[in-house]
């Protein structure tokens, strides 16, 4: 059954008809064209396709489009203002917390949901944040010292 | 008065030029391109292990409204393969399946529902073969062969005695031999494979989007299973995430892609999902270890043998090259003198193997250092030592004719044994915690390309326009290690110039020159000196143009990036005045920087083969893991990894330590956790839950030291930084959990599961001798 789904999309009302099976990650990628939200894996094991619903990191390849009716959905393309980087895009890019990028819209939105609700989180709180998201590529070393410049950046006034 | 210097980023911390694309979610790859009227594709995959094929009936699945076109192996008379002594794969199984997975057919539809809808209507008949899923049973007298050409299922097989290991063997104080099982493990690069192919109809052309690391080799392949000239393709490679080697030759994905493509005359996307990924595979073999040193009492290496088993996997991929890394880099880490090397590569029912990150070297190198350590301590001699005692000295030759001109081994040995404490701490830290090391060295870049062409082996252009700006265009593939960022930087340097001003255009075979790819650690080495070459012809032309504008003379022009002069008192002219002078009668300035290997590099010819491992400079790397085991479970905690490695130069510091880290981690995940598994052939790992690779609680701290050799041949003096440090990581683990709890495993991955069944093993061998001991004492 095709059903009307009315949201919220990185600030921006948007009314689509969207089927039961329709999955988020589907509704944002293909219908929407926001494809800065990644698949990388067959559902729930890597996190790459998280985005933040209602402020709450949520994996978009586990959820249908239709049980998110009106409700805000951020998805990466949401960050930053004026077109510069948000606090944790500048994290990720200037401590080289993404490599080959597929995995970091995933880990920037978990971060972003991590920083909204937390603006000083310590080292063993960033790592509970992440601990559902997969990097292949650095070992998270760097990760975590995005996320803290990120938190720093925050402080300072610019917005996760 | 501000004085004008030229910019610097060489040595600096740079983050990537393309860096803001990802973090924006701006960047784009190749499933992100969503072209209007595209049609979904499938894959229909063999559910047999090896067979002959009957029949590939396709009659129902054609019914179905909304499917387009559908192809099987009838519609491709060619083979592939990245070696062209082996072409013997096929995009889509004609004749026999050799693997559960393999393609046999492929739809392509209105829709992905359609397409999946119409794959559940395709029937296979086949009449089944007996299926080898182990080196040991492929190998069997009586088992027939999975391609007929290669009898016995041997793909290759290796021998080379270089001196004597009798004598060496003779020589010796103490002589141990073990034997070693690393299991399959595979890349498991966030993105999965994924092509786009546009089939042009009116003009006869195709157009490629992949997800690889070779576009060029994907353009040779396509020509060759399409039997279409090079001129009608072109291949785009867009961002790309990651590869680790799984992409380093031309997938069935993306020839798949182009044969329904141009069977419907349309575009077609072919999205290949995580169990798919994974059965694509390309991964590290499955391999059976036999090694046998000897030591004087010194820790001087008096002779080696090694036994080599690989289980390929169905078809032939890189397995000859990599069977013979396997041998060929037991040298150019230590001076060793005395080496028999047998190595088999071997064919069996599962899918193909490949050129996995560290290629070749990493499982022979776990088990040579595992048996050093071993050796080491038998002898009552620091695991330190035992390296300082066999270092080479550099520039040499090796045995097998390897070239070794800078060698930061000794530094980088010197680093981790100071910053992790290893004199003051080793055999001292409490009950279940320990330290082990281990060391490992990679090639910078293959010295002979695969496909020998007589071309330069890396070509770079860089365009120079009315507007000023810098445009590098190179066709090295940008995976996620930073080539474009280090391309960047190199002409930024030669011209004194903020990388700001400099863009760079790659992976599109339409604009950028052609490049044999990423693989090997080739591009900053190769393509990074090719990438100066150019930007010192640009500054020629610019160094004569600025001379006629200051009517100087050229050898009189002092270059200062954004500002050309004529001595410390001339004003000057600024880039772009001498810019807009150097366009006057030639208009647009493209320039061209080569760069080939030099022959001494190109290995030797002792050996069939003894050309692999060949490389102009070699990097090292020396580790210290610290390991805390909880005996009561088995779980093994990685406390921190002290690894230093011998970049020649970092080019980018930020960069080194990225991939100085995440190749650390990657072999963790081969140490600790990672294992492909199969029942009968069938994938049954598939997934990245039974596929375990460490999620950021199970990863340690990784501190890097960076050790500069500086390579005379290297760009600034540079060499690889991506795979060097990966293979020390296996046997750093284990001599760790040997210094903790006194076993060794020389049998990866070092699970809980193992960890537990071996201190059981111990507690009760313990208990019988406790309970003979009283017994006797009972008596007496």
């Amino acid at each position: 059954m095709v059903r009307l789904l009315d949201l919220v999309l990185n600030g921006r009302k948007r009314i689509d008809a969207a089927p039961d099976n329709l999955l988020l990650l589907d509704y944002l990628r293909e219908v929407a064209g926001l494809t800065g939200t990644k698949t990388g894996c067959d559902g729930g094991e890597c996190g790459a396709c998280t985005v933040l619903v209602d402020d709450k990191p949520t994996l978009s390849c586990l959820t249908l489009a239709v049980s998110i009716r009106g409700c805000r959905i951020d998805t990466v393309e949401s960050l930053g203002e004026n077109g510069g980087l948000s606090a944790v895009q500048r994290g990720f890019h200037e401590k080289l917390g993404s490599q080959c990028g597929y995995c970091t819209p995933g880990f920037v939105m978990a971060s972003v949901g991590l920083l909204r609700r937390n603006p000083s989180p310590s080292e063993a709180e960033i790592i509970e944040a992440l601990g559902s998201n997969i990097c292949r590529c650095t070992g998270y070393v760097k990760i975590i010292e995005a996320v803290r410049h990120a938190a720093q950046l925050n402080v300072a006034g610019i917005a996760p | 008065m501000n004085e004008v210097l030229p910019a610097h980023s060489i040595g600096e911390y740079v983050p990537m030029v393309d860096g803001p694309e990802k973090v924006s979610g701006r960047a784009k790859y190749t499933a992100d391109f969503i072209a209007p009227g595209m049609l979904a594709a499938r894959i229909y995959r063999s559910p047999y292990s090896h067979g002959d094929i009957v029949n590939v009936d396709i009659s129902e699945a054609l019914k179905l409204p909304g499917v387009k076109t559908i192809v099987t192996g009838a519609d491709c008379d060619h083979g592939f393969g990245v070696l062209p002594i082996a072409r013997d794969e096929r995009p889509l199984a004609r004749d026999r399946v050799r693997y559960r997975g393999e393609p046999v057919a492929a739809v392509a539809a209105v829709d992905d529902a359609t397409a999946r809808e119409a794959i559940r209507l395709i029937k296979l008949r086949v009449r089944e073969l007996p299926a080898y899923y182990s080196s040991q049973a492929a190998l069997a007298s009586d088992a027939i062969a999975l391609h007929e050409k290669k009898k016995g299922n041997i793909e290759r097989d290796v021998l080379f005695e270089l001196g004597s290991v009798e004598d060496g063997f003779a020589e010796a104080d103490l002589v141990r031999e073990e034997t070693y099982h690393c299991p399959e493990v595979c890349q498991n690069q966030m993105e999965t494979h994924a092509a786009l192919a546009e089939w042009d109809p009116v003009r006869g052309r195709m157009t490629v989007h992949a997800s690889t690391q070779v576009p060029y080799y994907v353009h040779l392949m396509l020509s060759q299973i399409l039997d279409l000239e090079m001129s009608r393709i072109r291949v785009i490679k867009p961002y790309v995430g990651g590869g680790f080697g799984c992409r380093t030759e031309t997938l069935n994905v993306e020839l798949i892609a182009a044969l329904l493509a141009r069977k419907c005359s349309g575009t077609v996307r072919l999205v290949v999902n995580r169990e798919e990924t994974f059965i694509t595979h390309r991964g590290r073999p499955e391999t059976d270890i036999r090694l046998k040193i000897g030591m004087k009492k010194d820790g001087r290496i008096t002779a080696v043998e090694c036994e080599c088993h690989q289980r390929g996997g169905a078809h032939s991929g890189y397995g000859v090259v990599t069977i013979l890394y396997a041998g060929s880099m037991l040298y150019a880490i230590y001076d060793l003198h005395n080496v028999k090397y047998l190595g088999k590569r071997v064919l069996t029912n599962t899918p193909p193997c490949g050129a996995f990150r560290g290629h070749g070297t990493v499982d022979v190198r776990f088990a040579f250092e595992s048996l050093l350590d071993l050796l080491a301590a038998e002898l009552e001699i620091d695991p330190f030592s035992v390296r300082r005692v066999n270092a080479l000295s550099a520039p040499t030759f090796t045995d097998n004719d390897l070239m070794v001109n800078s060698y930061g081994l000794p530094e980088c040995l010197d680093w981790v044994e100071q910053k992790s404490g290893w004199r003051a701490r080793r055999g001292k830290l409490p009950r279940g915690k320990g330290l082990g090391m281990a060391c490992s060295h990679y090639i910078s870049g293959a010295s002979k390309p695969v496909n020998w062409t007589g071309e330069p082996h890396a070509t770079v252009k860089i365009k120079v326009d009315f507007d000023g700006s810098v445009v590098v265009l190179s066709g090295a593939a940008e995976i996620g290690q930073g080539s474009s960022t280090i391309l960047v930087q190199s002409v930024a340097e030669v011209l004194g110039l903020d990388i700001s001003r400099i863009r760079i255009v790659t992976g599109d075979s339409d604009v950028v020159p052609k490049d044999n790819g990423s693989y090997s650690s080739r591009v900053t080495f190769m393509v990074g000196n090719a990438a100066i070459d150019a930007a010192q012809n640009l500054k020629r032309l610019l160094i004569n143009a600025a001379a006629r504008k200051l009517d100087a003379k050229a050898e009189d022009i002092e270059c200062l990036g954004e500002l050309y002069r004529a001595g410390a008192q001339d004003k000057g002219a600024t880039f772009d005045e001498v810019v807009v002078e150097a366009l006057k009668d030639v208009g647009t300035i493209t320039v061209t920087g080569n760069y080939s290997t030099i022959p001494e590099s190109h290995g030797g010819k002792k050996y069939r083969g003894a050309a692999i491992g060949g490389t102009m400079g070699y990097s090292y790397s020396a580790q210290v893991v610290e390991v805390s085991v909880d005996e009561e479970t088995g779980i093994v905690t990685i406390d921190k990894v002290w690894v230093a490695h011998d970049c020649g130069r970092a080019l980018n510091r930020l960069t080194v330590e990225g991939q100085v880290q995440g190749s650390v981690w990657m072999g963790m995940g081969q140490a600790m956790s990672e294992e492909t598994g199969y029942h009968d052939g069938l994938l049954v790992t598939g997934n990245m839950l039974d596929y375990r690779v460490p999620t950021i609680r199970d990863s340690p701290p990784i501190e890097v030291g960076i050790i500069e050799s500086n390579d005379p041949h290297g760009p600034f003096g540079a060499k690889e930084a991506g795979e060097g440090s990966l293979a020390a990581f296996l046997p750093a683990l284990t001599n760790a959990v040997a210094d903790a709890i006194g076993v060794r495993f020389n049998n990866l991955p070092v699970t809980p599961d193992r960890v537990y069944e071996a201190i059981a093993k111990r507690r009760r061998a313990q208990a019988r001798s406790d309970g003979s001991k009283t017994s006797a004492n009972g008596r007496g």
